[in-house]
This record gives C-alpha cells, sequence and structure tokens, in this order.
C-alpha cells in the first residue's frame, strides 16, 4: 500500500507543497484525491528537502490543506498508445473526453520524450504541396518540417491552417499511411469547433487524433497538452510509420500558461516577465518534429501562435523563429484589405525549401522565382513609400510598373479562394505571368536561360 | 534540493569547486558549481527526471575535462565530447540520460610514427609521435603541459589504440611518466603557450563582403548578430565550408537539430578547394542542440574552444564556430536562475561581460610550447531578442571582438544574402591587415575599400533623398552614384551561395571585380562629367554584364574580367567620341 499524505503546506493557483515526503522522484505523478469525491493529477516539479512543490493538472479550487489525500505513483507522466487514439478526442492530460473508453495498451511512454540524437536524424527534403501559392512558391513546406503560423487576434490563420490540412499531400504514395494530431491550448470553444468541423468536411475525422484544452480548462494541463499531442505523433509516426501532420493552437497561451506558473514558482523572469528557460522549453515541443534514418514515418509540425499587439519582435514569435524552420506571417494591412490568405511574404521564409525545390523536386525555376518575387515585392514597398509622399502619377514609368506588379502580385497570386487547390505548376506559372510585368532587365535574380524558357511577355499583356 | 538540472547535495566539504560527479543511481554526470559549508550545488549535464533525494552524489576527483586525442576530426559530439554516434549505437534515435561519461573511441587502432628515441630530452609541448588522423590532417602526438624528461622507453611504429601507453619519460628526480596517445585537460581552463605573437593574416574565407569589406584575421575574433532568419547560421555554414583554417570547430550551440543533421550530410560531400579533401576531414562538430539539456550547452562553447587550442598547440590554424552564443549566455542565464542569484540586465547575471570576455580571449595567434606557430579564430554567432542589438548579449560581445558583422532584417526580406549591412558592420583588422593585402594582393585593395564604402554611404544619404522626392529629380552624377552602388550591392556584395561559382571566390577575383566595379564608375562619371545624360551613360547590357561576372567568370580564369573591361573602353570611348563631335 502507497502512503498517503493528508496535510499540504499551502495551496498557491497551480501548485501545492507538502513536507515530510519521502523517497519521491522529480517529475513524478501523484494523485490527490479530495473530500468530496475529485481527483486530480499533479506532478513534482521542485523538491528542497522533506518539502515538494507540486504543479496540479486540473483546477486547484476545492482543495483545502486539510481535505486532501495525496499519493505518489512512483512514475512520470506517462499515456498510453495505440493505434486506437485515432479519431478520438482527448483532454490536456490524455484522458478520453468523447464519451468513449480509456485507451488501453502494453506501449506506454513518457509525455517528455528524449531529445532526438542529431545524428540519427534524417534531413527532410520532400515537398508537401499544399495548394496555397503563398506557401507552396515562397514558403515551401517540406515534410518533417516545423513551420509555425504567426498571425494576429481576429486573422485568418485557423482558416488557412484548415485549409492546409483539408489539401496537404503530405504522402505522395497511397500505400502509405498518414494522420493528425491537433492540439488545441487555451482556445475558444467556436475554435475548436471550426477545426472539428473542418475535419469533419475533409472527410478526416477517423485519421485525427484531437487534445483539447479549451480556454476555461485549468492552466497548468496547457503545459501537458502539446507535450501528449506529441507523444501520440511520436508514437504514429516512429512506431507506426504514419506522416503526421500536427497542428498546434495556440503557442501564445502556452507560453502565457507557463509564465503563470513560472510567477507562481516565485522565479526570477526575463523578458515581459516569461520565465528564462521560455526557450529551451519551447524547444522541447518544436525539436520533436522532423524524420529519422531508421523510420519511414514523418512529424510536420504546424504551431499557430498569434503575436500580441502583432508584434513580432514578442518573446513567443521571437524565440519560436530561433527555434522553428522558418515562418508564415499573416498581416493585418494584407487582412483589411480583404485578402484572403493574408500572407505578409516579406517576413515568411522557409529554411527548408532550398534543399526540397527545383529540378527534380518541383520545377527547375522555382529557385529563381521565388527569389525574383521576393526582391521585386521588397521593391514594390519602397515605390509605395514614395507614391504616398509625391503621389502615384509622379513616379517614374519604371515604378508605376511596380506599382502594377504590387497589386496583380496581391490580388492574383496571394489571394485564392478557401477551396481553391493550385497545383505547383499552376503557381509557378501565375508567377511567371505577373512577373512579366516588370522590365525583363530587372529579373536580375533569375537565370536568363529560364527567362527565355519560361516568360511569355506578348501573351498575357500583348 | 532538486530543481531542474540544479542539485543540491549535502555532506560535500571534501568536494572541489568545478569538479566533475556522477549522481544517482543512473549515474548523472553533473559538475559542482558551488559549496557553502557542506552543502553543494551541482549542474547536470543530463535529464534530472527521476532523480530522488538521498541518491548519491559521488566524486571523480577531477576537474570537468576532455580526452584530446585522435578520433575527434570528422565526428559529432555532444556538449561534454560524448560522441553522438556512439551513443546512436547504444540507444537508437533518442537520447537518453546516463549514459555514462564515453568519449573518443578507447579501441580504434591508429598507426603511430615514433619521432623521439631513447635518451631524448623532451619539454612540455614538444612531438613525440606522429597519427595521420585524415587524409588532411597529421595529428601531432604532444608531450602534455607541465611534463618534462628523457625518453627511457619507446614502443615500435605500429598500430596501437588510445590507451597504450607509447612513450615514458623520467624527469630529474626519477619520476616516470607514461605518455599515451591523448591527454586530458580541464574545458574550463585555457592551454599554455609561448607567447602571443600579434595578428596580421587573412583569414579567407571566400566570402566578398567578409575578405575585402570586413576582414577576419587568423587569430581573431567576430560575431555575427542578427534577428532570426537573417542567415547567421547561413553565415557560419559558409564560412566552416570555405574558410582556409586548417581546422574548423563547428560549435551548434541550443539551434536546431536538422541542422546539424544538414551539417552531417553536407559536408562529407564538399570537397576543399585546395586540396581535393572532402571538409568534413578538418571538421569537429560539437552538437547541444536545443532540446538538449541545458547545462551540458553552458560546457560546450568550452569543450569546443579547448578542442581547438589543443589543434593549434600542433601548429595549425583553427577556425571556431559557435552558433549561437546567445543560447550558451541563456543557458548562463537559466543555471543562474534556479540559483536565485540576483540577476542583472534582462535577468543575466552580473557576470555574463566576464564570461564573454573569458571566452574571446581564449582566440589569439600565439607561438606554441613546441615554437610553432598556430592560431584559434573565433565566429560567435549572436540571436538577440526581438532583433534589437541594444541587448545585453549583443552588446557585451561587441566589447570584446573586433570584428561586427550585423545582420539585417531588410535586406534578408529582400533575399538579399549575405544579409551584411555595411553601414553597421566594422572590421578592426582592416588597418592592421594593409601589409598582409600589399604583399599578397596589391596595393590597392585597402584604399579601394574605403573608396567603395564612402560610395555606400553616400548613396544611402541619397537614398533618404529619394524616399522624400522620387530619383527623376536628383542631377546625373548623384543618379550615378545610386547605379553603380546597386552594381556594387547586387553584384558584388551580394554572394549565392547555392551556385557553384559564386559560393567561393578566390581573393584575386574578388579584387578583380571590385577593381572592374570602380572603373565602371571612373568612366562613367567621366562621361556623365562631360554632359552626357544618364540614360545614355548607363547602358542596361553593360550593367547587367558587369553584374552577372560572379556568375560566369571561373575563379581561375579572369580574362572574362579583362574583356568587360574593354566592352567598357570601348563602349564610353565611343560615346565619348559621338557627343564631342
Amino acid at each position: 500500500m502507497k502512503k498517503e499524505y493528508l496535510l499540504l503546506d499551502k495551496v498557491e493557483g497551480p501548485l501545492i507543497v507538502l513536507s515530510g515526503i519521502e523517497n519521491v522522484g522529480y517529475g513524478e505523478v501523484l494523485d490527490i484525491k479530495v473530500d468530496n469525491g475529485e481527483t486530480k493529477k499533479g506532478k513534482v516539479i521542485k523538491i528542497e528537502g522533506d518539502k515538494v512543490v507540486v504543479q496540479v493538472f486540473e483546477s486547484t479550487s476545492g482543495i483545502s490543506v486539510k481535505n486532501t489525500a495525496v499519493t505518489f505513483t512512483g512514475k512520470p507522466f506517462e499515456l498510453e498508445l495505440s493505434k486506437d487514439i485515432l479519431g478520438r478526442t482527448f483532454n490536456g492530460i490524455g484522458e478520453p473526453i468523447d464519451g468513449g473508453g480509456k485507451v488501453y495498451s502494453s506501449d506506454v511512454y513518457n509525455i517528455n520524450g528524449r531529445p532526438i540524437n542529431p545524428v540519427a536524424r534524417r534531413y527532410p527534403r520532400n515537398f508537401i504541396q499544399t495548394g496555397i501559392s503563398s506557401i507552396d512558391g515562397l514558403t515551401t513546406l517540406i515534410r518533417g518540417q516545423k513551420l509555425p503560423i504567426f498571425s494576429g487576434n481576429g486573422l485568418t490563420h485557423n482558416e488557412l491552417a484548415a485549409q492546409i490540412v483539408k489539401q496537404a499531400k503530405i504522402s505522395e504514395d497511397i500505400d502509405e499511411e498518414f494522420g493528425i494530431v491537433f492540439a488545441a491550448i487555451g482556445v475558444k470553444h467556436d475554435d475548436a469547433d471550426y477545426f472539428r468541423k473542418s475535419f469533419e468536411k475533409a472527410d478526416a475525422t477517423d485519421r485525427v487524433v484531437m487534445y483539447i484544452n479549451y480556454a476555461d480548462d485549468p492552466i497548468a494541463e496547457r503545459i501537458t497538452i502539446p507535450r501528449c499531442a506529441l507523444t501520440a505523433a511520436e508514437y504514429l509516426a516512429f512506431k507506426e510509420n504514419m506522416h503526421i501532420l500536427v497542428v498546434m493552437t495556440d503557442i501564445t497561451n502556452y507560453s502565457e500558461a507557463l509564465r503563470e506558473i513560472s510567477s507562481a514558482r516565485e522565479e526570477v523572469p526575463s523578458r515581459k516577465g516569461y520565465p528564462g528557460y521560455l526557450y529551451s522549453d519551447l524547444a522541447s515541443l518544436y525539436e520533436r518534429a522532423g524524420m529519422l534514418k531508421r523510420k519511414k514515418g514523418s512529424i510536420t509540425l504546424l504551431p499557430i501562435l498569434t503575436m500580441p499587439n502583432d508584434d513580432i519582435t514578442h518573446p513567443v514569435p521571437d524565440l519560436t523563429g530561433y527555434i522553428t524552420e522558418g515562418q508564415v506571417v499573416l498581416g493585418r494591412e494584407l487582412f483589411q484589405k480583404n485578402i484572403y490568405p493574408p500572407v505578409n511574404i516579406l517576413p515568411s521564409l522557409s529554411r527548408l525549401m532550398k534543399d526540397g525545390i527545383g529540378e527534380g523536386f518541383t520545377r527547375k525555376d522555382h529557385p529563381d522565382v521565388s527569389n525574383q518575387l521576393f526582391s521585386s515585392y521588397s521593391k514594390v514597398q519602397e515605390v509605395r513609400a514614395l507614391s504616398q509622399i509625391i503621389g502615384e502619377d509622379d513616379l517614374s514609368e519604371n515604378d508605376k510598373l511596380y506599382m502594377k506588379f504590387g497589386r496583380e502580385f496581391e490580388s492574383r497570386f496571394i489571394t485564392q479562394g478557401i477551396n481553391e487547390n493550385r497545383s505547383i505548376e499552376k503557381t509557378l506559372d501565375l508567377a511567371w505571368e505577373i512577373l512579366s510585368i516588370l522590365p525583363t532587365e530587372d529579373l536580375d535574380r533569375i537565370d536568363p536561360e529560364l527567362i527565355d524558357k519560361y516568360l511569355r511577355k506578348e501573351d498575357y499583356y500583348g | 534540493m532538486v530543481n531542474g538540472p540544479v542539485l543540491r547535495g549535502k555532506d560535500m566539504a571534501e568536494f572541489k569547486m568545478r569538479e566533475m560527479v556522477t549522481v544517482g543511481r543512473k549515474k548523472l554526470i553533473g559538475e559542482v558549481i558551488s559549496i557553502d559549508g557542506d552543502i553543494g550545488t551541482i549542474q547536470v549535464y543530463e535529464e534530472t527526471e527521476g532523480l530522488k533525494i538521498g541518491e548519491i552524489i559521488e566524486s571523480t576527483n577531477k576537474p570537468l575535462s576532455l580526452k584530446l586525442g585522435p578520433g575527434m576530426l570528422g565526428n559529432m559530439f555532444d556538449g561534454i565530447e560524448r560522441p553522438l554516434k556512439k551513443i546512436d549505437e547504444l540507444s537508437k534515435d533518442f537520447i537518453p540520460e546516463g549514459i555514462g561519461l564515453i568519449s573518443i573511441d578507447p579501441k580504434k587502432l591508429w598507426d603511430v610514427d615514433i619521432v623521439v628515441k631513447k635518451g631524448d630530452f623532451l619539454n612540455e609541448g614538444d612531438l613525440f609521435g606522429e597519427i595521420k588522423e585524415t587524409s588532411l590532417i597529421v595529428h601531432k602526438l604532444m608531450v602534455p603541459p607541465k611534463i618534462k624528461g628523457t625518453v627511457i622507453d619507446i614502443k615500435e611504429n605500429g598500430s596501437y589504440n588510445i590507451e597504450e601507453t607509447l612513450v615514458v619519460l623520467e624527469d630529474d628526480n626519477g619520476n616516470k611518466k607514461e605518455l599515451k596517445m591523448y591527454q586530458e585537460w580541464p574545458v574550463r581552463k585555457q592551454r599554455p603557450i609561448k607567447e602571443r605573437i600579434p595578428i596580421d593574416k587573412l583569414l579567407i574565407t571566400g566570402q566578398r563582403i567578409l575578405d575585402i569589406f570586413f576582414p577576419i584575421a587568423k587569430g581573431g575574433t567576430a560575431a555575427i548578430p542578427g534577428g532570426f532568419g537573417t542567415g547567421k547560421t547561413m553565415t557560419q555554414h559558409q564560412l566552416a565550408k570555405w574558410s582556409d583554417a586548417d581546422i574548423i570547430v563547428y560549435i551548434g550551440c541550443g539551434e536546431r537539430g536538422n541542422e546539424m543533421t544538414e551539417v552531417l550530410e553536407d559536408f562529407p560531400e564538399l570537397i576543399d578547394p585546395k586540396t581535393n579533401k572532402p571538409i568534413m576531414e578538418r571538421t569537429i562538430l560539437i552538437a547541444n542542440t536545443s532540446n538538449m539539456p541545458v547545462a551540458a550547452r553552458e560546457a560546450s562553447i568550452y569543450t569546443g574552444i579547448t578542442m581547438a587550442e589543443y589543434f593549434r598547440d600542433m601548429g595549425y590554424h583553427v577556425a571556431i564556430m559557435a552558433d549561437s552564443t546567445s543560447r550558451w549566455a541563456e543557458a548562463l542565464r537559466e543555471i543562474s536562475g534556479r540559483l536565485e542569484e540576483m540577476p542583472a540586465e534582462e535577468g543575466y547575471p552580473a557576470y555574463l561581460p566576464s564570461r564573454l570576455a573569458e571566452f574571446y580571449e581564449r582566440a589569439g595567434y600565439v607561438k606554441t610550447l613546441n615554437d610553432k606557430e598556430g592560431s584559434v579564430t573565433i565566429i560567435g554567432a549572436v540571436s538577440p531578442a526581438g532583433g534589437d542589438f541594444s541587448e545585453p548579449v549583443t552588446e557585451n560581445t561587441k566589447r570584446f571582438v573586433n570584428v561586427f558583422l550585423a545582420l539585417d532584417r531588410e535586406l534578408a526580406h529582400a533575399r538579399h544574402y549575405p544579409a551584411i549591412n555595411w553601414l553597421t558592420s566594422y572590421s578592426g583588422y582592416s588597418k592592421i591587415l594593409k601589409n598582409w593585402y600589399e604583399e599578397n594582393v596589391s596595393d590597392e585593395v585597402v584604399n579601394l575599400r574605403n573608396k567603395m564604402l564612402r560610395l555606400l554611404q553616400n548613396e544611402n544619404k541619397l537614398q533618404e533623398i529619394v524616399l522624400l522626392v522620387g530619383e527623376d529629380v536628383l542631377p546625373d552624377n548623384q543618379r550615378l552614384v545610386l547605379e553603380i552602388s546597386k552594381v556594387l550591392k547586387t553584384g558584388y556584395l551580394q554572394q549565392n551561395a547555392f551556385h557553384k561559382l559564386d559560393t567561393f571566390v578566390s581573393l584575386d577575383k574578388q579584387f578583380k571585380m571590385l577593381t572592374l566595379i570602380d572603373y565602371l564608375y571612373e568612366r562613367s562619371k567621366g562621361a556623365i562629367e562631360k554632359g552626357i545624360p544618364i540614360s545614355q551613360v548607363k547602358d542596361d547590357k553593360l550593367f547587367y554584364d558587369v553584374v552577372n561576372m560572379k556568375y560566369n567568370i571561373p575563379n581561375d580564369n579572369l580574362e572574362g574580367i579583362d574583356k568587360l573591361k574593354e566592352r567598357i573602353d570601348k563602349y564610353y570611348d565611343e560615346l565619348e567620341g559621338k557627343y564631342s563631335s
């Protein structure tokens, strides 16, 4: 019989403190029984002599220092996983909330995982076609990549993520299985419903595992939920050899939960009150994406975060950008022009696209074309700034072409329908069509041979 | 106490500061970082989950140290010199805790040439043997520091593993000392040298903006700060691939796992232009990716620099790339926070500047104990929070480095790579290397560079006016400045790392290219001064071909540049002839 501890020292926010504890391990999980019959789980986050600090998942309301019985399980936080999780919905600590029964399996995994050995990694090189021009053409998604969407409150990131989930060809081969793991971290009920419906529409429900922590659920579970989701993803990818796309929203909620707990622990804060280990902590999530040499499966990670006040230098997007392999940034200005998807391409980047596009992957002209679009569109910004001062009429003829290019680029290349699925060929052809507006000698990023081959000036604009 | 990677233990009065310890049943590796009475504080280099109060902390009686010997080149290690390939054999795919202390391969046999004989007297640092470790590098076996004596016993030339005694020395007092293929050295301590020598040689990188505009010297220090996505890692990779150091130590400190995998996949296929051998054979990789234990990240920087110093002592020129020093500083901050130390700026500990200084000061051009010349060059990437260069790590790094290569977000957004901002970057070596340039390239390098930098500064001022009133209203000579700057920016400063001719450019070509751009400027300026309008002076085709000389003129045949010069002459001679008649 395991020892029961009946007296707490302190309850504060999501933390409880106990003393007189023997033989307990760092990170160990414990069961907390409250006298009204509720049971909760907690995790040891600090041991000091015989004193233990515990982070309680679920809410601490109703806990008093005297009405609880605490038992230590002697184990870290673990999940039992099998393929039966596909099609199911769980809460932040991996318990089913869809009315179905618990998942039983002999495969038990520690949700913290272990770092992938860089020697064992396989470098991602396979292009994933999302059917979205701004992504496929300019910030190409590669299988095994971690590519976050940096958004702002009210922007159309959910729609974009849902469109990617619906259209992404994660695997070309029919005999390769793919699946989606969805983690909703502190999201509104209607956002979670939106995703659920879009999975249904895409006829993907039985390939989706959902982990949901609503905005009014306990914050301590926001710390475990992405770990549960990634553990499930690792299981499906590396044990069941599936190609997994993990969608996580919203990392800002996760980071805020981390800050709340850190402040309850009275830790020394760094930028904007976030704990000094925010970088390492986020990395312990993002770095779980990837591929292994020995395994067929893959984990592609698509985290979504809302930048507070649209500020890309805020610690959460900033640190995320330092860890992930690029970012897709959504812009308020484009959104207000009613452009969907409002991808602001200039700060967007895919670090892995250089090895996954071009001849043999997408098309030979892809690298140069995307380079040229970036370069020309950045020139558009300068010309627009000038035209606001001197007026468009007084611009030089050359600059007027850039104004036209900018408009066409936004209204035809970036803009597309929420159900419009463009092939990479179509995306690149469209790019050429729009680039043909510019004087040919300004296309200095494209190999002249490719210009000869693909540029069809007269066809489009006479 | 257990708090993340930090532990406190009692009854530790016998332990020494900075001593290496093992903790608990799993024998996790840690280091003593403070002692208060009999309470010791330990930072643990592995995951501490599951650790219990009451588990035993064992002393190893030595500071955190490395085995320095053959087997390091071409390999990848974690922050405390444990080979990741070996770990992958022991535990597939993932890195567990409690693997214990493993290091360079103790079983592998090496062909040793002993270069001393019985009766020779050897001082510290003297060579006693050689091993051809890779096709590029001869590993020289040296008498460890503080040891000297007469050779009383030697092994025959042959194959041995690193644990075998090769030479026995006897000192004046009759103490015998066995020399093996490796020596142990504490990571936090500089290896001794005879003396420092003034820096006067260029580290050739084949990157135009560096070699000509912001040169790094052998034995020097450089920092590359930049927000995310500005190309720090790309620049570091380019340097690791092409710089003319003998040995490269690449430290992936708190960065992405895939980047290290990329190096592992790419480098063995890349051929060094000078030696025609894969550059992997001269490279040592140290990987502590962002999800690996944070305390080992703190150590990884020291591990790298100690390895670099060891090869320097053999008389090699070593360049060390630390990507990124900010992650190392953050590891310091995290551990400091867990120790509840009083924070200084932005939560960083007050000793951050002194730690940075200690690290960068280990660079230098030296005379080694065995009277050879060797150098350690440090190139550290800095990842400023929010891309703001006024944050503590960037600010303090700036104080201790001589080259500052500021990466610029605007340039990166326009995909101008390397996105090194020519207005805010600087190199303290430009003047020092004047003699070197004169001897090895041309007398004109420094003057030309200064002239071109002035042109770019001028262009920057003009651009401000252009933003207000447009380009058309500027007089023709100023518009020419804009046009030539454009050539300079796209044709010279921008360099394509993925283009086979442009990824590495010989110094000769670098210089001739710049001279040609200058020539184009002078000739076109001459034409403008004669009253010829800019629309005539700027010939699109000619300018276009000058911009593209980087893509179609090979490093070893520069005739194309001379031909371009003839074309410039022809064009402007004709133009001026037309207007004067």
